[in-house]
């Protein structure tokens, strides 16, 4: 078995008294999509933030592997030296939760969408999928000292990021709305643009929050087609939160369910699909369950 | 009584009870402002003084607005409002495309206007006090425009860094005795490190906070230079500051002064015109720099960080990295119009750096509209260029009175042009945005949809 792309390693995040994630392991595969699914508050979009460096985890680590997975000794060698990556050979080893959530994005290559979407509504389209290439033209533009001066090649990364734009853009049917301002896109759209933009920073690792929220059968079935091609087309693996689980059972190859912060079940979607727990958070306590508890205390 | 007949009688008492108001209100609320005016004596005791002439005559003003609104405007917009609708208030395309090109030409041959108009000692006034004057604010706006208007980031202590290119040059020049020219990019990457260290201990702050910060930055900055006597020379400020010269060549009555060298009658209107157009080579050059930062990576991100700073952090841009290049730029452009302006004046004292110089340039970038350089620089001409007109005209006295001075007033004007802009055009007078590229079609932004930052 090869080593996973991501390692979440009991994670525990505290806020005050409210413990929100409670020792939470897994693992997302390389060329997979993993979805982490549970009841309203279950510490999904916590365990997120932890990934992507917006919150810092009280315990645990997170592991990212990049090119050839490194062994057990280099791990645990970078763990020790308190570094955030170790670089060996075809491979590269990320704590993200020692890194600032900008480098989560730039270094460690993760990118990701919110659940209340979070466009850059004054600008384009494409001037959104401009931003999220920034670093790449910063570089370009000699960090604007060399773009102010109109030296340097400039000019042709640009074109390569536009090129890049309209790539993401017909992936996602939004070329035809390239110059409109993304806050006129419908909902759908708006969802769409933040898959593209969120794709536009070259990702190895694609974190979704609920990309399909509020969107109707179409929309989520094109969304479901996008999702999977996003994963065959592009070496980009997947993990996302979604409480629709038509689309979760359609695409995931691997879920993880969380209940109050709790990891309660881990597995195929069948497996998770028929696993007593599971139902039982989702839907209350089987009736049997219930009936036994009740003759317990004598009822 | 016919219908139309009956709905004019119905007009003119509404329009007489709406007249009515008006003066009660007008008359309350310019009472204590027009009214009464307090004077030192010869004791240096203030006195009461009573103004009901002039009161009388702002109430008569209002009082016939009221009445003309309510019988005349008012039915004239119903009855427009009923006519099938046009373009919404679109500025016609030939104006809104040939306005920068216009207003430029203008711009550069305004001092030959105002010479062959005025004659050379008319047009001293004319290119100093307006063209000069406005030029200096017209660069600070386009420098604030960048922190303000892309970046988001309120800030109301932009005076300090003008005030820091100020006494940068004016030091420099008098202790080390360099040049106007070596001094001017100096000057401005002093105001950058200060926009620098402001910026650092604000990077978490935002909104009100900010502000409120930025401020208080501007006051310590004006406090520093009144307290430290020593370097500064406190209230008493910087005289003899050395003038700019011809690249060499110093507008003086001397033999080797520029008059003699070009064979001309020794006149100051060659220092000022050489001024005009010096001040009008930076504030282009500041348009020209904030032009192109936006269409590279920095701009595009400052105001993607006006938009959205979380998801700005989620597609790796180093958001404390952008934030300081927004203070450190707008900071440095300051700096650039500091430095000029004390080698205009050739006297510089804290009182030239107060709390009114930053809101004067904070009204101009949010009347002009939030990022638009033509805006900023119409607004920067409406503002500064409408406050030095007040001195101009004379011919109010005869409606007011004897003792009337329309230069105090102006602060009154000011606030009725806020209103009113806000009012009418709540997000500046260019409400709209370039995009910064496009792929087939350049189609402006609507304001509503560009956000103002959080601060």
């Amino acid at each position: 078995m090869t080593a996973a792309l991501l390692d979440v390693e009991h994670l525990t995040m505290r806020f005050g008294g409210l413990v929100a994630v409670n020792d939470v392991s897994f693992s997302a595969r390389r060329g997979e999509i993993t979805a982490l699914i549970g009841p309203n508050g279950a510490g999904k979009t916590t365990v997120f933030n932890c990934i992507t460096g917006f919150y810092k985890a009280t315990v645990g680590r997170i592991v990212l592997r990049h090119g050839d997975p490194l062994g057990e000794a280099e791990l645990a060698l970078l763990t020790r030296r308190g570094e955030r990556r170790l670089k060996r050979r075809g491979g590269t080893l990320y704590l993200l939760e020692r890194m600032p959530e900008h480098l989560v994005a730039e270094d460690g290559r993760v990118a990701r969408t919110f659940q209340n979407i979070r466009l850059f509504s004054g600008m384009t389209v494409l001037e959104n999928l401009l931003v999220a290439q920034h670093n790449t033209l910063m570089f370009a533009s000699g960090y604007t000292v060399l773009g102010v001066l109109g030296i340097g090649g400039y000019a042709k990364a640009e074109r390569a990021a536009i090129e890049k734009a309209e790539h993401w853009l017909e992936a996602t049917g939004l070329i035809d709305r390239a110059d409109d301002p993304a806050g006129e896109l419908p909902y759908g759209g708006q969802r769409r643009l933040e898959i593209a933009r969120a794709m536009c920073t070259d990702p190895v690792l694609l974190c979704l929050d609920e990309p399909a929220a509020g969107l109707n059968p179409r929309e989520k079935a094109d969304l479901t087609d996008l999702i999977l091609k996003i994963r065959n087309d592009h070496a980009t693996s997947v993990v996302l939160i979604e409480h629709d689980m038509s689309v979760v059972m359609e695409i995931s190859d691997h879920v993880v369910v969380l209940d109050y912060g709790v990891k309660i079940a881990d597995g195929t979607p069948a497996a998770v699909r028929s696993d007593q727990k599971v139902i039982a958070a989702y839907l209350g306590v089987a009736e049997q369950e219930v009936a036994r508890v009740e003759a317990e205390v004598g009822l | 009584m016919s219908g139309a007949a009956q709905a004019r009688s119905l007009n003119f008492a509404a329009a007489c009870k709406d007249a009515g108001a008006a003066a009660v209100i007008g008359f309350a609320l310019f009472l204590p402002l027009v009214g009464f005016n307090t004077v030192p004596n010869l004791n240096n005791e203030l006195v009461l003084q009573t103004r009901f002439g002039t009161l009388g005559t702002f109430v008569a003003i209002i009082t016939a607005a009221a009445f003309l609104r309510t019988l005349v405007v008012a039915p004239w917009l119903a009855r427009r409002a009923r006519l099938p609708a046009r373009a919404p208030g679109k500025i016609p395309h030939w104006l809104s495309r040939r306005f920068a090109p216009f207003a430029l030409g203008f711009v550069l041959i305004y001092p030959a206007i105002v010479l062959t108009l005025t004659g050379p000692s008319g047009a001293l006034k004319w290119i100093d006090n307006f063209g000069i004057q406005i030029l200096i604010y017209v660069m600070l706006g386009f420098g604030l425009n960048i922190v303000v208007g892309l970046a988001g980031l309120l800030d109301l202590g932009y005076v300090a860094f003008y005030a820091v290119g100020a006494y940068s040059y004016a030091l420099l020049a008098k202790t080390l005795g360099l040049s106007f020219y070596m001094l001017l990019p100096l000057a401005g990457i002093l105001a950058a490190f200060w926009g620098i260290l402001l910026g650092f201990p604000v990077l978490r702050l935002r909104g009100d906070y900010l502000a409120i910060v930025t401020l208080a930055f501007g006051e310590i900055i004006r406090l520093v230079l009144i307290n430290w006597i020593p370097v500064t020379n406190g209230y008493a400020g910087i005289s003899g500051v050395p003038r700019p010269t011809f690249f060499g060549i110093p507008f003086n009555a001397n033999d080797d002064g520029f008059a003699a060298v070009f064979g001309l009658p020794f006149s100051p209107i060659y220092r000022t015109i050489f001024l005009y157009y010096l001040i009008l080579a930076l504030a282009l050059f500041t348009a020209f720099v904030t032009l192109r930062l936006r269409r590279l990576p920095v701009g595009r991100a400052w105001e993607a960080l006006r938009e959205d700073e979380i998801a700005c952090r989620a597609l790796g841009i180093n958001t404390t990295s952008t934030k300081l290049t927004a203070f450190a730029t707008g900071a440095c452009f300051a700096g650039f119009a500091g430095s000029f302006f004390a080698a205009r004046q050739g006297f510089i004292s804290p009182d030239s750096f107060t709390f009114m110089e930053s809101a004067t340039i904070v009204a101009i970038v949010v009347l002009g509209g939030m990022g638009s350089q033509i805006g900023v620089a119409v607004a920067a001409v409406a503002m500064v260029g409408g406050t030095e007109i007040l001195r101009e005209l004379d011919f109010l006295k005869e409606i007011f009175g004897k003792d009337f001075d329309p230069v105090q007033y102006r602060m009154l004007l000011f606030g009725f042009a806020m209103v009113a802009i806000m009012i009418w055009k709540p997000r500046g007078l260019v409400s709209t945005r370039d995009p910064s590229v496009f792929l087939k079609e350049r189609k402006t932004i609507s304001r509503d949809l560009v956000k103002e930052g959080h601060g």
